[in-house]
């Protein structure tokens, strides 16, 4: 019982940190760490193929997914607003763990009817790949139709070229300097606006 | 309802779901000449569905046709209630398909709007027929995720905005739903409706009702209920023509408010408490959509808050909890996939003819557009409940079952709310199509055909089945009924 | 019932709850775009760990886990397209701050 509660309480410290670490890759990593701590929990309530589902694909494929977009997506020059969401980053989530004492201490005080709840009788010796394949077999096709929707999806948003956005990488840098000035940041603006209103 | 005896019974219902993915796979095969094929591809297929759902007799949905590949045995069944949605479901891809294949630029883009139409309809087909809980969220999912890359087709700012709003919002409801399948397979042992059902039957503990309470938050956030609407009229002002065709006619419907409607019917029951939520959810939802929708100048969200304040009627209605209720909600669903595609595809026309949805610039456009004008007259008369249109019989529907059901007032706000929806659409059509040509669309011309026969075919539709609405009520309605 | 089994009843009703709440709060707080999607992905877990614990407790284990299989494919393919946005998204303002995105109001 111990272990089931450094666990759960474990789970909940990381699932917190990757709330409100203020860098987003240690965010991440906090995330991939819940996965594993989640699938150990996983392991312990007897569902080993789930649990190894949840690490490996939660654990590994999204985070791989979070660590490419994240490198795709860091902004050449930090910009006013990213640097106050930076500042103001702490105010803002510290309420976090406030909230979940304060959470706790309601639902603790919830009275369960634990011994009142109906709980249907077991089936014995049922196997996971057993009522996967006999009788989930809807949930089956259902994935295979949203592995067709995620490879469409990812044909259409990862293309080359966005429409009406044509920045390469040296444009992008070229125009960083100047707007990092405060002189020239207003009119470097109205241009760069004008340049996609006529462009878009 | 019999579910007996569905295992081992399958048939014209699975083809629905099949034939598009066989067909998806097919026309991706690394052949170039087999993309052309698409677009008539799909049209055929919402045409065959569309005949299917018209004239094929309910017992012949459910008899095994033949063994095919063991997949005979799926647990797939069709009812009154499902004919009604794939009906819907038909004619709106219809209508859709057309606008948003040449509506879109470039080939490419052609191709993967079709794709992902087809991927969408497999999700829309499937909850009609499924018996499961956790099934239903499956495919209410793929579904949806179609909708996420259909909104952001173009990859405008304005498209992925409203696709991301969309995203987040529903993946909260997707979590809300799965809360309360763990719930009711906490207590019931199974996810299967039967199973659920039996459970809930007579049961009114804190579990059952909290369980059945998260379940309908989800629905309602997916379904764009008020108050948590807040990403629907993001999402369909942003996302091209066609695509806002298709969610607003019917994916966002199907999503929500047709798995309200399958729920309580065939799981739920009746839940007092729940359908107080029900009442004044739809009530308030009707109310905040009319008042919103009055302020808009952009042409499309202003139809967006009013599919908001159609889909309050249907919620209504369901809440009124008797048969009669259930009857007008159904038949208001698939008015609403009807007037409401048409409205939508006359937007676009617009759009496409004068570049712009800001109705403050636009004036006379009727003198250039005849046949849109017109048409989008029927459209609003029968959203507003005009007889002998359709949408006049099934809101009279909805009126009398919460007059009955006792609920007085709400039946009240609900016929103001209908003078309300008739004072923004006569604004709205005198802002644009009526008074004086302004000059600077004085060159204009009428839609192209692809934007046109939609709409005639629409309007057709809407006022045939006003017109003859004693016939659709005894094919139809009536027998939804009869659960 | 155990008393292991109501014990671990009691401890779920405390902790999936707040890591909803914990999910929650990171959607609504945040203003990176990125750290939306990490909300998102605590509410799946939260609602994995639900799952895996109904399966547990009712003896359910074999359609619990199925399903939570089921449920964490979805979950990729939400992420991946999400990712693709919010690439894109990027392209277009340089940012990844959520007031960027407000042109759509009213």
């Amino acid at each position: 019982m111990t272990v089931n509660l450094v666990l759960l309480s474990g789970l909940l410290i990381v699932a917190c940190v990757a709330v409100m670490k203020r860098d987003i890759v240690k965010a991440a990593i906090a995330l991939a760490l819940t996965s594993i701590t989640l699938s150990a929990f996983m392991f312990r309530l007897a569902s080993p193929l789930a649990a190894v589902f949840e690490l490996s694909v939660c654990g590994g494929l999204v985070t791989v997914i979070f660590m490419c977009t994240i490198s795709q997506t860091k902004p050449l020059v930090l910009h006013q607003e990213d640097d106050e969401e930076l500042n103001t980053h702490g105010w803002r989530f510290a309420a976090l763990p406030i909230l979940l004492l304060l959470a706790a201490g309601v639902l603790a005080r919830v009275p369960i009817p634990v011994e009142g709840l109906a709980l249907p009788p077991a089936t014995p010796g049922a196997d996971v790949r057993n009522v996967l394949w006999t009788e989930r077999q809807l949930d089956l096709l259902g994935q295979t139709l949203i592995i067709f929707v995620g490879f469409f999806g990812i044909l259409v948003l990862f293309k080359r070229g966005v429409p009406g956005v044509e920045r390469t990488d040296a444009e992008r840098m070229k125009r960083a300097p100047s707007e990092g000035q405060d002189l020239n940041s207003a009119s470097a603006n109205e241009e760069t606006a004008s340049e996609s209103a006529t462009r878009g | 309802m019999n579910w007996e005896g569905w295992k081992g019974v399958m048939a014209v219902a699975a083809f629905l779901i099949f034939v598009p993915l066989i067909g998806l796979i097919v026309l991706n095969l690394p052949f170039g000449f087999l993309r052309r094929f698409a677009f008539a591809y799909a049209l055929t297929l919402a045409a065959c569905q569309a005949a299917l759902a018209i004239f094929l007799p309910l017992p012949l949905w459910n008899r095994v046709l033949m063994p095919f590949f063991g997949l005979e045995t799926l647990p797939l069944s069709v009812d009154r209630l499902s004919i009604v949605l794939l009906l819907s479901v038909a004619i709106t891809v219809l209508a859709a398909l057309p606008v948003g294949y040449f509506a879109a630029r470039g080939a490419n883009r052609r191709f993967e709007f079709v794709c992902l139409a087809v991927l969408a309809v497999s999700g829309m087909n499937a909850p009609a027929m499924v018996h499961d809980l956790f099934s239903l969220y499956v495919f209410i999912e793929v579904t949806t995720v179609s909708c996420f890359v259909l909104i952001a087709l173009a990859r405008d700012k304005d498209g992925l905005e409203g696709g991301f709003k969309y995203l987040v919002l529903s993946a909260v409801a997707s979590t809300a739903m799965l809360t309360a399948i763990a719930l009711l397979l906490m207590t019931s042992g199974s996810t299967s409706f039967m199973a659920v059902r039996a459970m809930l039957e007579g049961n009114s503990s804190i579990m059952a009702k909290l369980s059945i309470a998260v379940f309908v938050v989800g629905l309602f956030i997916k379904g764009g209920v008020v108050p948590f609407h807040g990403w629907l009229p993001d999402a369909y002002t942003a996302a091209p023509a066609g695509v806002t065709v298709l969610m607003a006619g019917i994916a966002t419907k199907t999503t929500g408010v047709y798995i309200l409607i399958r729920l309580f019917v065939s799981v739920f029951g009746k839940v007092p408490h729940i359908q107080s939520v029900l009442l004044f959810a739809g009530a308030l939802t009707i109310v905040v959509g009319a008042v919103a929708a009055f302020g808009q100048k952009d042409f499309k969200r202003m139809l967006a808050y009013s599919s908001i304040s159609q889909m309050g009627y249907i919620v209504l209605s369901l809440g009124a909890g008797s048969a009669l209720g259930i009857a007008g909600a159904v038949f208001h669903l698939f008015n609403h996939a009807v007037f409401k595609s048409q409205l939508f595809v006359n937007a676009a026309a617009v759009e496409e003819q004068t570049g712009t949805r800001d109705m403050d610039t636009m004036g006379g456009l009727s003198a250039r557009m005849p046949v849109t004008g017109a048409t989008s007259v029927v459209a609003f008369l029968s959203t507003a409940g005009v007889p002998p249109l359709a949408g006049f019989w099934s809101k009279l529907i909805i009126v009398i079952a919460v007059w009955n059901s006792g609920n007085r007032a709400y039946a009240v706000i609900s016929v103001l709310a209908c003078l309300l929806t008739c004072a923004y659409f006569l604004s709205m059509q005198r802002r644009v199509f009526f008074g004086a040509l302004v000059q600077q669309f004085s060159q204009i011309q009428e839609a192209r055909l692809p934007f046109l026969l939609p709409e005639m075919a629409l309007t057709l539709i809407t006022i045939g089945v006003g017109v003859f609405f004693p016939r659709v009520l005894d094919t139809f309605i009536l027998p939804v009924r009869a659960f | 019932m155990t008393s292991q089994m109501a014990q671990l009843i009691r401890m779920m009703t405390i902790f999936i709850p707040l890591l909803f709440i914990a999910g929650l709060y990171c959607i609504v707080v945040t203003r990176n775009l990125i750290r939306a999607l990490i909300g998102i992905e605590i509410l799946s877990k939260a609602a994995t760990l639900l799952l895996v614990a109904v399966g547990y407790v009712s003896g359910r284990g074999a359609l619990s886990q199925a399903c939570v299989i089921t449920l964490i494919m979805i979950e990729v393919v939400v992420m991946a397209i999400a990712a693709g946005i919010i690439v894109n998204v990027v392209q277009h303002t340089d940012s990844l701050d959520r007031r960027n995105l407000e042109n759509l109001k009213g």
